[in-house]
């Protein structure tokens, strides 16, 4: 891996960093992206699914040359899976010969069990004390999908960059990891977490923002085509659906166009591919060819303007 | 701050010597049962911690004075206010204190004087200050137990089965007092996490380990861990239209206590929108909480736009809250002004999103009920259960049916909440007709 690129230092620096690695980002997140670099503070991202939070955290290890460490989150999320476990395998080895070669002091026994070496670092102590001693990108994904119990163990993680092993004290970052923690807002986060952070709504990206990113990441999508995407599926989220497509939705969909070698949407390959679109049967009903010829029409119209 | 004289001689500068046995002494004693009275949890041991802080910081100052009780009987910011206002009216000139009372009962004539500022006083306060009696002097003593106590058994029972709709002002009040007693207690469901148990399924081994250092030998004993069971997130749906009026305000007090009873609530109202009032409801004291959720909703008994709502909940809400295999209690008589308009979609997203779908009916209790009403039949389909709630033993049964585990067999429960009860509800026993 490369060595690890200094943090950009105005917004600009951190638009153009995030632009070399094909993401488009608006002022607004390069600014929180900014100042959770500079002030090392945590980085709460809140959106709908699949506008682009985890992405960023991918593309931040990437574009400063930092390990990406990921804990994704699920209910039940405890400290054996996030933070460490002790490789009891090898602890009991371990009795077993001290007990083989006569040596039975069991202070010295408790004390050597519970050294580093019989350590399984999870993603939070591997973020915190990193084997190649530099500081990673720390993604906590979905934090709503975790239950209160972790968001409160995570308070401590995230105010001192610290974990506390009872066997071994606590283990301090030299340096605090790049942390990014992201939430579909399935539930409420505590407001003591968010304290901890500097937070940031993810929303859909504008019409302008929308192309520029589908040009980006699906560059053999011919440009009229494009522009018939972003424009439909712009209007799309206007519609009263369970589910608007997310930024995600769309790439997936452009490179299904792309797929199908199509140079122009018609109602009949967007009743084919609907299902790259929406994810919800309501919302496809509700795509009925005739709302899907107006849509279309409109794109077209705005296509031809620009 | 000039000090005024008043019941407890305040400011009289009495020695703190003669405390224990003088007449200051039975006042603050008497205070503190004013505030129990008015829902503090304060005890004994908080009147002598009283009485003692009066001795410590002496009578000389009345701002002093009313720090060091309230350093001593209050103990959560949402009981300042409550306590506060027991202070001011009780640490003062005794008549005036009855007259101001006096004239906010109804059932009690004023002397002519018109009251200071009766809305200030919640309810609870006066009531506390002021038993129910034709003499209402708090002196001596006076037990100021409400009417909960002074109820009878029978009287209790026959005020168990009279319907809200029915009910005297009197009545409500004391249907209150027990609404606010009444629990929740849903079936608890495994969680993913664990602790230790001797009777666990799962071996700890980490806990193992650390007993096998201590213990020489060949052999460790294993230690095991349990599941965690945990109760599921509640969301209550409750109409608030006209017809539903007199039922949502009681069912407001029954919502009060489970939410501060447990985590996890979440309770929105809709009538012609939809109104989250969660946050609302945790206040601690009941009449604040409800004066905050009246000035939050702008549709009381108003007409009713159930589909609609629904609709608007499953957009905006269901993900947000249903996430954690959430139970949803819908409370309304189904009498959709729009003629059931979208609801049987609405309901079926609803009942797709939910663990269970439990809907309270307070026109169940006519034995003649039928499922005519277009937005009846549109919802029945979709609910897990379907159960009475027009009066106390209905939400006393409510509590036992929702701890049988869930049958996703539409309609088939009907009026079950009296299963296993000696005096079951009115309701229907045979199968329902409409299917």
């Amino acid at each position: 891996m490369t060595p690890p690129t200094a943090f950009p230092s105005t917004v600009d620096d951190v638009v153009a960093l995030l632009d070399r690695h094909d993401y488009v980002a608006d002022r607004r997140l390069a600014t929180s992206v900014f100042l959770a670099l500079r002030m090392k503070r945590p980085l709460f991202l809140e959106g709908e699914a699949g506008t682009g939070k985890t992405e960023i955290a991918k593309v931040l290890a990437l574009a400063l040359g930092r390990k990406l460490v990921r804990l994704q989150c699920y209910e039940g999320l405890d400290v054996a899976a996030a933070v460490y476990e002790w490789n009891y395998p090898r602890q009991m080895i371990e009795i077993r010969l001290a007990e083989a070669g006569g040596d039975l002091d069991r202070d010295r026994l408790a004390h050597d069990i519970f050294a580093p070496r019989f350590l399984l670092k999870r993603p939070l102590l591997e973020a915190l004390s990193p084997t190649d001693g530099v500081a990673p990108v720390l993604l906590i994904d979905e934090l709503d999908r975790t239950d209160e119990p972790f968001e409160a163990y995570l308070l401590e993680v995230l105010a001192e960059y610290q974990v506390t092993i009872p066997e071994l004290g606590a283990i301090r970052a030299v340096e605090p990891p790049v942390t990014i923690l992201t939430s579909n807002r399935t539930r409420e986060i505590h407001d003591a977490i968010k304290r901890r952070c500097l937070y940031h709504w993810v929303g859909y990206p504008d019409a302008q923002r929308e192309l520029a990113i589908v040009r980006r990441r699906c560059p053999r999508v011919a440009e009229s085509l494009a522009c018939e995407i972003v424009a439909f599926t712009q209007r799309l989220r206007a519609m009263d659906l369970y589910k608007a497509p997310g930024i995600a939705e769309t790439l997936d969909w452009a490179e299904a166009l792309a797929t199908l070698d199509r140079v122009a949407l018609d109602p009949q390959t967007i009743a084919d591919t609907a299902g790259v679109l929406l994810k919800y049967q309501d919302d496809i009903d509700a795509l009925s060819p005739e709302v899907a010829a107006r849509l279309v029409g409109e794109a077209r119209a705005e296509g031809t303007r620009s | 701050m000039t000090s005024r004289p008043g019941p407890g001689s305040i400011g009289s500068g009495g020695a703190p010597a003669a405390l224990p046995g003088g007449r200051l002494a039975g006042n603050v004693v008497q205070f503190v049962r004013v505030l129990r009275g008015a829902g503090l949890p304060v005890g004994p041991a908080h009147a002598i911690a009283a009485l003692d802080a009066t001795a410590a910081v002496g009578l000389d100052r009345r701002d002093d004075f009313r720090a060091a009780l309230s350093a001593v009987l209050v103990s959560r910011e949402d009981h300042l206010p409550l306590f506060e206002q027991a202070f001011d009216l009780y640490w003062r000139d005794p008549r005036l204190l009855e007259r101001l009372l006096a004239s906010m009962l109804p059932t009690v004539q004023g002397d002519g004087e018109p009251p200071q500022s009766p809305a200030e006083i919640p309810a609870r306060l006066a009531q506390a200050l002021l038993p129910p009696k034709q003499d209402p002097v708090p002196e001596g003593g006076e037990d100021p137990a409400g009417l909960d106590a002074a109820l009878s058994f029978s009287a209790r029972e026959a005020l168990r089965r009279k319907d809200f709709e029915s009910m005297t002002v009197d009545e409500l009040a004391a249907a209150k007092r027990m609404l606010a007693a009444l629990r929740l207690p849903l079936p608890e469901v495994a969680t993913r996490r664990s602790r230790p148990s001797a009777r666990g399924h799962r071996v700890d081994l980490r806990a193992t380990l650390r007993r096998a250092t201590g213990a020489t030998g060949a052999l460790a004993p294993l230690r095991f861990r349990a599941r965690i069971c945990r109760t599921p997130p509640l969301v209550v749906l409750c109409d608030i239209s006209g017809s539903m009026d007199r039922y949502a305000r009681m069912l407001l007090h029954f919502l009060h206590a489970v939410t501060n009873d447990r985590d996890r609530v979440h309770v929105l109202l809709f009538g012609t929108r939809l109104t989250n009032i969660t946050r609302h409801l945790r206040h601690r004291d009941v009449d604040v909480a409800l004066a905050r959720v009246a000035a939050a909703v702008a549709d009381w008994a108003g007409g009713t736009r159930i589909g609609v709502c629904i609709d608007e909940f499953n957009r905006r809400w269901s993900r947000r809250l249903l996430g954690q295999n959430a139970v949803v209690l819908l409370i309304s008589d189904g009498l959709d002004a729009e003629g059931g308009a979208g609801l049987n979609h609405a309901m079926e997203r609803l009942e797709k999103s939910c663990r269970r779908l439990v809907w309270l009916n307070p026109l169940l209790r006519y034995e003649g009920f039928e499922a005519r009403p277009a937005g009846i039949r549109a919802m029945l389909p979709h609910v897990d259960d379907f159960l009475p709630v027009h009066n106390l033993a209905s939400l006393a049964d409510l509590t036992r049916a929702l701890a049988l585990p869930a049958s996703r067999v539409r309609g088939a429960r009907i009026g079950m909440g009296a299963a296993g009860s000696a005096h079951p509800p009115a309701r229907r026993q045979e199968p329902a007709p409409w299917k």
